[in-house]
């Protein structure tokens, strides 16, 4: 076997185990969410792993990244970790966030994941920000920006495209498009031809790509972020997914098109990979024992969640402010 | 020493709030080289003249200037702060912070708490507010008692050149994002700053003058009025106990509470519409802790819940005056 093919096998192999991970890691917390051992709700990114792994795939540890409400897979793609992650879906302590934040704003600064956002392109002038930032103290590290084919008609999407292209900002826009904003097509309320269209009348280069083909969003994304950071100012890359289950973990999605949904599953970004790798000639147990442990990895992590202690409630207190801080004394 | 051969106090001179805040800026970027500006036209000196020759020490890449996007301003500011810098936001007329509310109230004030500790936002945002002579509803507003009430920031509220810039310095060295409402009709107003400009804590009240018949706290632009109240009242023969509040969250509880125990009569007055208006939590929090019996008469000054008109005397009509302070405080002193 060619050196090179051997290298892209061992590369889609690691992307596999990465989607295999953030697909059990979601279906775990699923689980445990129907279970009634998690509070609140959750976005499942079910469908849409290949955009988080073949594009985190690509940046280095101190590069940046903003996320959205739907940011499990950012995030575990980013390198946060599995335990930490958990915990803080079931508000322990030990949370990542210490509980105070839950799924919607899971953050790791620690490798540069600037948080999840409750807020729809809320992440968008973050990001922006975040790179001057960068630029101002002399770092090459780069920002990669996740939205959805829904925030693009927020104002900050706007906002954003021409702030980083008039400072040719170090920015990889990534626009996933899942067909979806939460209940309605997301077509149906978009006028023009959409993201790619918006980003060039700025004068962001774009390009769009199978974002349920991992291989297919890890090559272009290393071109273009290659191109960011040489300089070349902000990119914008469209990656086409489908979102396989509901707005939230409280929506069964029943109001789907049947049909649509089957033939998305038949695109599984997953199953894709498997299918490639497979006919490269690597071996059905090696791939089954990569998602037993993704299994298993996640499946410990509920238990650990699950057997951690609560916050202490004086935690409420901390980490507002420093000034100015009410103590629970004064409650 | 004998007075008159004592050195002047050179460090000491009389400029204006504009110049103050100026000078306050330029001293914590050479210091810290984190620290920049971004907003509309700051290249050019900011249009109040904030930044006034900035750009020439600086750099267009300290001193930036922005597309009018208030939203990313706001936002970038934050992501700036995210990875290191000390962004000092300016939002050029506080009504056009209203476009960046997203990004200042879910993302900068929650940061911080929503992910545990992991950041602390250290912004700056310079919202000059207040009434300017027939600027109309959408260039007038005081809306300092919004932020009071919103977990996360500070909320600077000066009077006077000395205490803007002091107030300014510990905003830009603060690790908590500090709301600095400069107050516009006060940009011109002049007193002593000293060179060398240290930072002053928030939550300390300062004590215009010293009374014992009469609490009268403010803030911001109705200071002077308040001043010249006072010294009419003082030509009666009676003792105000002035306090300008200076910062809002955290605010000086304490000094209020031992003044109105003390005077046993409390008017607080604020340009900002008296109903909902922080005024009442100064109110309530001296009931709270002194007791209900504890005041012989308290009272709210504050406009009526109006926008503010353009024309000069509806204007007049609507805004807290000197006459309109002084007639308060006679109806709490015959109590
Ligand atoms: C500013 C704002 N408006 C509305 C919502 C409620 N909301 C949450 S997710 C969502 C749909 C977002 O669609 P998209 O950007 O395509 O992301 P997706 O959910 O498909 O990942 C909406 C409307 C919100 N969180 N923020
Ligand atoms: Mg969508």
């Amino acid at each position: 076997m060619e050196a090179s093919t051997e290298h892209a096998i061992a590369r889609l192999t690691e992307l596999y185990r990465l989607m295999a991970r953030i697909r059990a890691f979601e279906e775990v917390a699923l689980a445990a969410h129907a279970a009634g051992e998690l509070p609140g709700y959750l976005h499942p990114s079910i469908g849409q792993e290949a955009v988080a792994a073949g594009v985190c795939s690509v940046l280095r540890r101190d590069d940046r990244i903003t996320s959205t409400h739907r940011g499990h897979g950012h995030a575990l793609a980013k390198g946060a970790a599995v335990r930490g992650m958990m915990r803080e879906l079931f508000g322990r302590a030990g949370g990542v966030c210490r509980g105070k934040g839950g799924s919607m704003h899971i953050a790791d600064f620690s490798v540069g994941m600037l948080g999840a956002n409750g807020v729809v392109a809320g992440g968008i002038p973050i990001a922006v920000g975040a790179a001057q930032g960068l630029r101002l103290l002399g770092c090459d590290a780069i920002v990669a920006c996740f939205f959805g084919d829904g925030a693009i008609n927020r104002g900050p999407f706007l906002e954003g495209l021409n702030w980083a292209a008039l400072y040719r900002l170090p920015v990889l826009f990534v626009c996933e498009d899942n067909a979806v904003a939460a209940f309605t097509a997301a077509c149906s309320v978009t006028a023009g031809p959409g993201a790619v269209a918006r980003a060039e009348s700025c004068g962001v280069a774009a390009e769009s790509v199978d974002g349920n083909d991992v291989e297919a969003v890890a090559e272009a994304a290393a071109r273009l972020v290659a191109r960011v950071r040489r300089g070349d100012g902000p990119h914008l890359l469209h990656a086409r997914t489908y979102r396989l289950l509901g707005h939230t973990s409280t929506d069964q999605a029943a109001w789907r098109d049947p049909a649509e949904v089957a033939a998305a599953k038949g695109r599984d970004p997953i199953a894709r990979a498997r299918q490639r790798l497979l006919a490269a000639g690597v071996a059905e147990t090696v791939l089954d024992a990569i998602l037993a442990e993704a299994r298993a990895e996640m499946e410990a992590a509920r238990a650990d969640a699950l057997a951690a202690p609560w916050p202490d409630a004086a935690e409420a207190w901390e980490d507002v402010q420093d000034i100015g801080a009410e103590t629970m004394e004064q409650a | 020493m004998d007075a008159a051969l004592a050195p002047p106090p050179a460090a000491v001179e009389p400029i204006t709030l504009v110049e103050a805040t100026r000078r306050a800026v330029a001293q914590e970027m050479r210091r810290d080289a984190s620290v920049w500006v971004l907003g509309e036209d700051v290249a050019r000196g900011g249009i109040f003249g904030q930044y006034r020759g900035l750009i020439e020490e600086f750099g267009p890449e300290r001193i930036v200037s922005t597309p009018i996007s208030e939203a990313t301003i706001m936002g970038a500011g934050l992501g700036a702060a995210l990875v290191g810098t000390r962004p000092i936001i300016e939002m050029r007329i506080f009504d056009f912070a209203l476009c960046a509310m997203d990004e200042l109230v879910n993302q900068i004030a929650k940061i911080r708490y929503m992910f545990g500790g992991q950041a602390k936002p250290a912004v700056v945002i310079r919202a000059p507010h207040g009434l300017w002579r027939s600027s109309a509803a959408q260039h007038s507003q005081s809306l300092e008692t919004w932020f009071a009430h919103l977990p996360g920031v500070v909320v600077a509220v000066p009077a006077t050149p000395a205490d803007a810039a002091g107030l300014l310095v510990a905003a830009i060295r603060s690790d908590d994002p500090v709301l600095f409402f400069d107050p516009k009709a006060l940009f011109a107003a002049t007193g002593p700053v000293p060179s060398a400009i240290d930072p002053l804590p928030f939550g300390v009240a300062r004590h215009e003058q010293w009374g014992d018949d009469l609490t009268l706290v403010c803030w911001s632009s109705i200071v002077p009025d308040c001043v010249r109240a006072a010294e009419a009242l003082a030509r009666d023969g009676v003792g105000v106990d002035l306090i300008d509040l200076r910062t809002l969250w955290p605010w000086d509880e304490a000094a209020v509470l031992a003044s109105a125990a003390r005077t046993r009569r409390l008017l607080v007055v604020h340009e900002a519409v008296r109903a909902g208006g922080f005024g009442g939590e100064i109110l309530a929090r001296v009931v709270e802790r002194l007791g209900p019996g504890a005041l012989k008469a308290a009272r709210r000054l504050g406009a009526p819940r109006l926008p503010v008109p353009f024309s000069p005397p509806l204007e007049d009509a609507m805004r807290v005056t000197e006459a309109k302070i002084l007639a308060a405080a006679k109806s709490l002193l015959a109590a």
